[in-house]
């Protein structure tokens, strides 16, 4: 390793032991102009809008049931999800999807590094709108910088007031928003503004409201640096196809300051205005490479592209490229078309595509009604009068429609099977028409009794058939019969008599 | 073991010394940020170790100035259960027990709070879930010595059977047969008994005989064909259900020298809701009429 010569940034070079803590080295953004601020721009609208008013949306699921198309009811727990309708049993679905999400970000990050980062996440998107808000109040780069060395005045004063005041009413959209997911919008909104709403709603309300004014007002390219986990390992998901922003230090090296009329000839086309450095979100010079700071937002692409048509040089210095490329390019052979399919993006993409079938499936095959049957252990079967015997079951259906249905419960089993369904407390019901609820679990009592001859053996397998006689929907599930052991003397046990053999 | 501190020469940042495999670790400092969440948890530390109990003081301990206790505050949350319990509590006391059974709320409660008291006060002799062992009634079963519709179950429970301590009591007695008939008749009788179930198909002679005896001497209580009588608690004998065994020699013994369970009265024991929720918890076992 012989780097040395390259001037990382400042760093001490006395061999004194370094101060045990480092102070922040705060970031002044400059604005850009240029294609990708624009796409930024636009996905942020987007992303923004999507977020405030989607819990807005109303979705009509008749009467006595939550009108909101996107809704986690904690309280009622049940997640509505437009025409979906999730249980807490099947929290499996939103497992699939976050598994989906992140099979699906792995893929997207080895093929373009981190899009994520730059254009989508949360942290980046509100960043920058908080961003746009203090230069909207107190300047751009240069301005801001100024203000914060000079004195305190009247215009430093309201300014700084001014950001923050509009920094924390963003951040109480923010963190009301979310509590929308949660709670019927238009309810809990007139119960935040009118003082109804709970301490909870209260706490979460604060909550996401002084985490949002922290996290993009002050914390900002630290979330990434510091506390993130993502960047620590996207690096894996990276090869050198992935397209990244990088610069071209084969056609920007040796850079130099570069004065009107000079030829580009014997020099590189960097001519070191470090308008790439100014305008970083997170503080970084692209021109040290590939390194963990940067979000790959790529406003440093726009940056330099503004210099070099002024100079009327190639665009693209800074861009978007494979490794490899560069890599290429630098020895001068010819550029090399990035390799969409590696075996990286087969396998992503091919638990992408396994992951949503079974996703699908799992959806499509999904039945509104469900069974559970839980034996009884104590007595493990009971003697009737006649000699037959019968075991108890607690039979459970879970009608997930939100209108009450009638079930019919049959089971399966040898010839001479009686089965009978109850209540809890032991009323009989007709089990080819039993009604459940609409929206609930229905527990019931189940017996089932056999004639002895009848018992095939100790254990035997039965199985319980339930179905809504209003869709036809059905639910299977399988349970045993048990019986005395056939030899032995099982009158102490069980109160019965074996038929006995008379001399 | 940090083995050289070096400057590293990418970064001008000095190594803590310590290197695995060839890759060295930056004596990096820390944000400054992170020091003041580190302050501000060992701030909200002391102020927790003021406001709550936590020091040890020899034989007690520092109570905190806000004097929360769990004790307190599960002696509280006890309180609001047993106050929330109170309304249909007082509901399951002042209702006859099979109007219970029509209101399906209180019922359910009946069931779980029956199934409670079961377990701890009658498990011990009918075992878990009513299941019965020898000498102890199965009451899951369909078969009821002194009848098994609810108000009969709360009958038995409230006052027990053959309780000494109680005046209601359902009581009888079986005469012991060994001293009023020989040995021969008893296993005569007794054959003839099993033969009424089925479980045992004696000799034309036998059984002509056993009838004669059994009508002599058991029919009064036990009724002509052995189906039982509920008035004095006289087993069905006619059904597969055997209270003390149903083999020959168990049946001639219980003929020789019957053996009389004895139920205690659980009246004076347990609270009125107590008794109507297990009245009516054992009425759903799956036997109840």
């Amino acid at each position: 390793m012989s780097t040395s010569g390259i001037d990382m940034g400042g760093h001490d070079e006395t061999t004194a032991p370094p101060a045990l803590f480092a102070n922040r080295l705060k970031v002044y953004a400059k604005a850009v102009q240029g294609p990708v601020r624009r796409i930024k721009w636009a996905l942020l609208v987007v992303m923004l809008g999507v977020y405030y008013i989607l819990p807005w949306i109303r979705w009509d699921r008749g009467p006595g049931r939550p009108d909101q198309a996107l809704l986690l009811d904690l309280e009622g727990r049940r997640g509505y999800f437009f025409d979906l309708e999730i249980w807490p049993d099947e929290i499996y679905y939103l497992a699939g999807l976050l598994i989906f999400g992140a099979v699906l970000l792995f893929l997207v990050t080895s093929l373009y590094g981190r899009l994520w980062c730059g254009y989508a996440c949360p942290q980046t998107v509100w960043t920058d709108l908080f961003m746009w808000v203090e230069r909207k109040i107190e300047g751009d780069r240069a301005e801001r910088i100024r203000r914060d060395k000079a004195a305190l005045s009247f215009d430093k004063a309201w300014r700084k007031v001014a950001k923050h005041g509009a920094w924390v009413l963003i951040a109480a959209a923010t963190g009301g928003a979310w509590i929308m997911y949660y709670r019927d919008a238009p309810t809990v909104t007139m119960e935040i503004l009118t003082g109804q709403a709970s301490a909870t709603v209260y706490s979460m309300f604060a909550l996401f409201t002084i985490t949002t004014y922290t996290l993009a007002g002050w914390a900002r390219e630290q979330v990434c640096t510091y506390m993130c986990p993502w960047p620590r390992f996207q690096a894996a998901m990276l090869d050198d196809q992935t397209v990244t922003v990088t610069y071209q230090a084969w056609r920007g090296e040796p850079r130099g300051k570069y004065r009107k009329g000079e030829s580009f000839d014997l020099r590189g086309d960097c001519v070191d205005c470090t308008q790439c450095v100014q305008v970083c979100p997170t503080g970084i010079d692209i021109r040290d490479g590939i390194q963990l700071e940067c979000i790959n937002c790529g406003l440093c692409v726009d940056a330099c592209n503004n210099v070099m048509d002024k100079l009327h040089r190639p665009s693209a210095l800074i861009t978007w490229d494979t490794f490899a490329n560069q890599a290429a390019l630098a020895k001068g052979e010819p550029p090399r078309h990035m390799k969409i399919i590696r075996p990286r993006t087969l396998i992503y993409a091919g638990l992408i595509v396994v992951l949503g079938a079974v996703m699908m499936t799992a959806m499509l095959t999904r039945t509104r009604v469900d069974a559970t049957v839980i034996r009884d252990r104590a007595p493990l079967f009971v003697t009737l009068s006649d000699g037959s015997i019968r075991n108890g079951y607690t039979l459970k259906i879970t009608n997930r429609r939100p209108e009450g249905s009638d079930f019919a419960v049959v089971v399966d089993g040898p010839e001479g099977l009686i089965a009978t369904v109850h209540t809890p407390d032991g009323r009989e019901l007709p089990a080819d028409s039993v009604e459940v609820r609409g929206d609930t679990q229905g527990a019931l009592r189940m017996f089932i009794a056999m004639p002895r001859k009848a018992i095939p053996e100790e254990q035997t397998p039965i199985n319980v058939h339930i179905r809504n006689l209003t869709t036809g929907e059905e639910a299977s599930v399988a349970t045993v019969f048990v019986a005395p052991p056939s030899g032995g003397d099982r009158t102490q046990r069980t109160n019965s008599v074996a038929p006995v053999q008379m001399p | 073991m940090p083995t050289k501190i070096e400057k590293d020469t990418a970064t001008g940042r000095m190594t803590t010394g310590h290197e695995w495999d060839g890759i060295k670790e930056l004596n990096t400092p820390l944000p400054k940020w992170w020091l003041w969440v580190f302050y501000a948890c060992i701030a909200f530390s002391a102020v927790w170790v003021v406001l709550y109990p936590g020091i040890p003081l020899g034989t007690t301990y520092f109570k905190g100035v806000l004097g929360y206790s769990t004790r307190v505050e599960h002696a509280e949350n006890l309180a609001a259960v047993e106050a929330g319990r109170a309304d249909i509590l007082a509901k399951i006391r002042s209702t006859d027990v099979s109007d219970i059974l029509k209101d399906p709320e209180t019922a359910t409660y009946a069931v779980a709070g029956g199934r409670v008291a079961f377990a701890e006060n009658c498990a011990a002799c009918h075992a878990a879930g009513g299941a019965g062992q020898a000498g102890y009634p199965a009451l899951g079963d369909d078969d009821w010595l002194w009848g098994g519709d609810i108000h009969a179950i709360r009958q038995t429970l409230l006052h027990g059977i053959r309780s000494a301590t109680d005046a209601d009591t359902r009581t009888s007695q079986m005469p012991a047969f060994g001293e009023i008939l020989d040995r021969n008749q008893i296993q005569t009788v007794a054959t003839y008994v099993l033969s009424l179930s089925g479980a045992a198909d004696p000799a034309p002679a036998v059984k002509t005989e056993g009838a004669q005896i059994f009508a002599d001497n058991c029919a009064s209580c036990h009724g002509e064909t052995g189906q039982g009588g509920r008035d004095f608690g006289a087993p069905n004998l006619a059904d597969q259900v055997w209270l003390y065994g149903g083999s020959l020699d168990q049946v001639a013994a219980q003929v020789a020298q019957p053996r009389h369970g004895v139920m205690p009265n659980w009246g004076g024991r347990l609270d009125d809701a107590t008794i109507n929720m297990l009245a009516v918890y054992v009425h759903s076992l799956g036997g109840g009429e």
